[in-house]
């Protein structure tokens, strides 16, 4: 048993620095796009499609008027306006984290604490592009010792729960964003290799979730296919990041685990991480392109965010 | 100052007993080793979060308090002089809150007037004729001492509502620990780190009469950006019980409940460390939001006991304060053993015309200020602000009190120029439950610059572990 604002804020404390992390993943493949030789700098869009992918176009047009490489990287690391820049998100997840220290291991808040006291003081000037890679690098160093910490030293009862569930949402948002502002790159059209620029699109959506060289092992073809790639991030059970992963885990491990603990019987949420679970499981690719990628994709999101309002309710977060 | 008692070493240079071991160790450190030590310090307690809150300042918004790493020293035989005089004035404390809300049997024998109280903005009306669990109304009472002598203490204040600094208390000895384990293992150091099992104890026992099985305490805190929130979480956490703002709780048919992730608990004990005026908004200031609507009612009927009682202030105030020799002794039958600083009260003219003729030797406080607002140094106040102060006090002298100056203690302190010694003063903690607890020690804080004897963390102060040594 937990307060509900306790369980509130851990769920949000593990959602904020999740998202920390795919706001440095997804940086990272803009930032090394735009190192590439002109040709392969497939569109003049690519800083405005990680605007997109990272769900901040709302707050950028808010603020800036040209979707420069220094105006996006500005915006997405540092901004204290945008509420999910990555130092915001570093905010937010401390400052959950403090509300709710009682609840922590002592490892689990300094590795937050520790983050956020280096983040606090750093000043865009002091990040010039070389340094950048570095500071994405540390990002998400200190995002995996947050998980270390976190699955090294915390009980597995209903508050470590809260905060894989909030993980997990946030972790199946996000792939599920990014795939839908580069749906189109994925659909299959016709026979014949993809063009340089395809395999550069493809290699860089697998990069965003860290998982080029995973998709390698998974698939032994040597170049990229676009419904593999696509298949590899919603359906495979084996990768981390895939859709189908963050609902078997949020269903079978992290949900059904708190439903046990609390003999409370089947609530709303728990129907739902189901069905959405059994809704992916059951899936095929060539189902899912007829009925339209895009389509699948925004339902899926919607559906992720239902279950967010729906542990709110049931865990009386406030 | 010149002539203030030196805790380590004596007029004629010689190092007093409790310190000897302390003063060899301290001989073989070069500075540089000691500011390795304070840096490592430093970075130990920002990392744990063990911070403050400046109110105001956006950028630098949680602070470090200053950590000295020399030890302050007590000789067995020192403190159980002081544990007696704390428990004395602490028993009689909680007496005469308990009578004020009686039958003033103090004010009917004529040893305090009855305006004092019944016209003091600390007395609660709405607490006139409750009896809370076991007649305790002040659970958890942190006394600020000071040394002028070897074998002189005075108490400067009484803190009876929610005294804070426990938790340096601990983290100091922590760190102490942690960085200078060759030292323990020289000394007998007396444990403080059960503190929490203490308070948790003395919070189970005054569970209110209608509590049924274990009791469930809770901290109530008013959330992150309050100064003592470390703390707050600090003591929940090591107390094993939940920490809840305002919001987490709410009151139904006449019990207090918390929001929980499974069905409403129900609360029996709240350790409150928001102050009595925003504890229940359909009492109290009807604007707070952080207390919790009704629990003031629930509170009289004994289904919730609130630690401390509301109303307990009416014994720290500062007109009260002067009466404490008194006090003591009405309710325990025996002379005070601490010292209480003498105090005029501009009220009586006898003593307005002897304060203004001394300004300049004095303190002049305000009766219900704090925070060293509106007072008056006269030692070291400019003649200008002497005179402003003088109208002032003639205008309104019933909201004054004077006091001497007092020669503070000094303990060997390391600053920028090396080792040298800084006036303290001493905040122990007691509590009351089913009996009374006192952890040896306390809380000491330092004033860092050379002749300040300002302690106060706000304005600079800093915090040293507070050994006491066993027989």
């Amino acid at each position: 048993m937990l307060l509900g604002r306790t369980a509130a804020s851990l769920f949000w404390m593990a959602r904020y620095m999740e998202r920390a992390e795919n706001m440095a993943r997804l940086i990272e493949v803009s930032y090394r796009i735009s190192l590439m030789p002109k040709p392969f700098r497939a569109h003049q869009d690519d800083w405005s499609s990680a605007l997109k992918s990272a769900h901040c176009e709302a707050t950028f047009a808010g603020k800036y008027d040209t979707a420069s490489q220094e105006n996006v990287i500005q915006h997405l690391v540092l901004d204290r306006e945008n509420p999910s820049s990555i130092r915001s998100s570093m905010e937010t997840a401390r400052n959950n984290g403090r509300a709710v220290r009682t609840a922590l291991s002592r490892d689990v808040w300094e590795s937050l604490n520790a983050t956020w006291i280096e983040l606090s003081t750093l000043r865009m000037n002091q990040l010039p592009s070389d340094k950048l890679p570095g500071f994405l690098d540390w990002i998400k160093q200190r995002s995996m010792l947050f998980r270390g910490a976190m699955l090294g030293t915390a009980l597995r009862r209903d508050s470590f729960h809260f905060c894989q569930a909030g993980a997990f949402i946030e972790r199946a948002d996000n792939t599920a964003r990014i795939l839908d502002v580069k749906y189109h790159i994925l659909l299959p059209r016709g026979a014949g290799p993809g063009s340089s620029i395809d395999r550069q699109q493809w290699a860089s959506l697998l990069r965003s979730v860290s998982a080029h060289r995973a998709y390698r092992w998974a698939y032994r073809d040597a170049s990229y296919q676009p419904w593999n790639v696509a298949e590899f991030l919603i359906l495979n059970p084996a990768m981390p990041r895939s859709l189908l992963f963050c609902y078997d885990w949020i269903s079978n491990n992290t949900l059904s685990e708190i439903e046990e603990e609390y003999g409370d019987g089947t609530l709303p949420c728990h129907e739902t991480a189901t069905e959405t679970m059994n809704l992916l499981a059951s899936a095929n690719m060539e189902k899912i392109f007829q009925n339209g990628l895009h389509e699948f994709l925004s339902d899926f999101i919607d559906r992720n965010n239902r279950l967010t309002a729906e542990i709110a309710t049931a865990y009386n977060f406030p | 100052m010149g002539d203030n008692f030196n805790e380590m070493l004596e007029a004629d240079g010689s190092v007093r007993p409790p310190y000897a071991l302390l003063h060899k160790w301290l001989e073989t450190q070069t500075p540089g080793d000691l500011r390795a030590k304070i840096r490592e310090a430093e970075s130990i307690f920002r990392r744990l979060g063990i911070t403050f809150a400046v109110y105001g300042t956006q950028e630098a918004s949680e602070r470090l308090i200053p950590f000295d790493i020399i030890p302050r020293i007590f000789a067995a035989s020192e403190w159980r002089r002081l544990e007696a005089g704390i428990a004395q004035r602490v028993g009689a404390l909680n007496a005469f809150i308990d009578d004020v809300y009686h039958r003033q049997e103090i004010v009917r024998a004529g040893k305090v007037p009855g305006d004092l109280i019944l016209q003091n903005e600390a007395y609660l009306p709405q607490m006139a004729g409750h009896s809370p669990a076991r007649n305790v109304y002040s659970h958890i009472i942190g006394t600020d001492i000071v040394r002028v002598g070897a074998n002189d203490f005075y108490v400067l204040e009484d803190n009876c509502r929610t005294p804070s600094g426990v938790s340096y208390m601990l983290e100091d000895r922590e760190a102490m620990m942690f960085l200078f384990p060759d030292l323990f293992a020289k000394h007998r150091v007396a444990p403080i780190e059960h503190y929490p099992e203490l308070l948790r104890q003395t919070l189970d026992s005054v569970a209110p009469p209608q509590c049924e099985g274990e009791p469930t305490c809770v901290v109530l805190t008013p959330g992150i950006y309050n100064s003592a929130f470390f703390e707050h979480a600090f003591l929940a956490d090591e107390m094993g019980v939940q920490l809840v703002t305002g919001d987490d709780l709410f009151v139904r048919d006449g019990w207090l409940y918390m929001r929980t992730t499974r069905s409403p608990v129900r609360v029996d004990v709240v350790y409150r460390r928001i102050d009595d005026d925003f504890l229940d908004p359909l009492t109290f200031n009807p604007n707070s939001t952080l207390g919790v609507p009704g629990i003031f009612d629930i509170y009289r009927a004994g289904r919730v006991t609130i630690v401390n009682a509301p109303g307990a202030g009416i014994a720290d105030d500062k007109a009260v304060y002067s009466f404490m020799p008194d006090i003591v002794e009405f309710y325990t039958g025996e002379k005070p053993i601490l010292n209480n600083v003498p105090t005029w009260r501009c009220s009586d003219s006898d003593s307005l015309a002897y304060v203004l003729e001394h300004l300049e030797e004095l303190v002049v406080k305000e009766v219900h200020g704090s925070g060293g607002y509106g007072m008056l140094v006269g030692p070291t106040a400019s003649k200008k602000e002497v005179a402003t102060f003088r109208q002032i006090l003639k205008k309104r002298p019933g909201n004054y009190i004077a006091q001497p100056t007092l020669a503070l203690s000094s303990c060997p302190t390391f600053v920028k120029s090396g080792v040298a010694p800084r006036h303290v003063d001493l905040r122990p903690f007691a509590l009351t439950g089913d009996r009374m607890r006192i952890t040896p020690g306390g809380f000491t804080r330092v004033a860092m610059k050379q002749g300040s004897l300002v302690v106060n963390s706000s304005q600079g102060g800093g915090t040293k572990d507070t050994w006491v040594l066993e027989d």
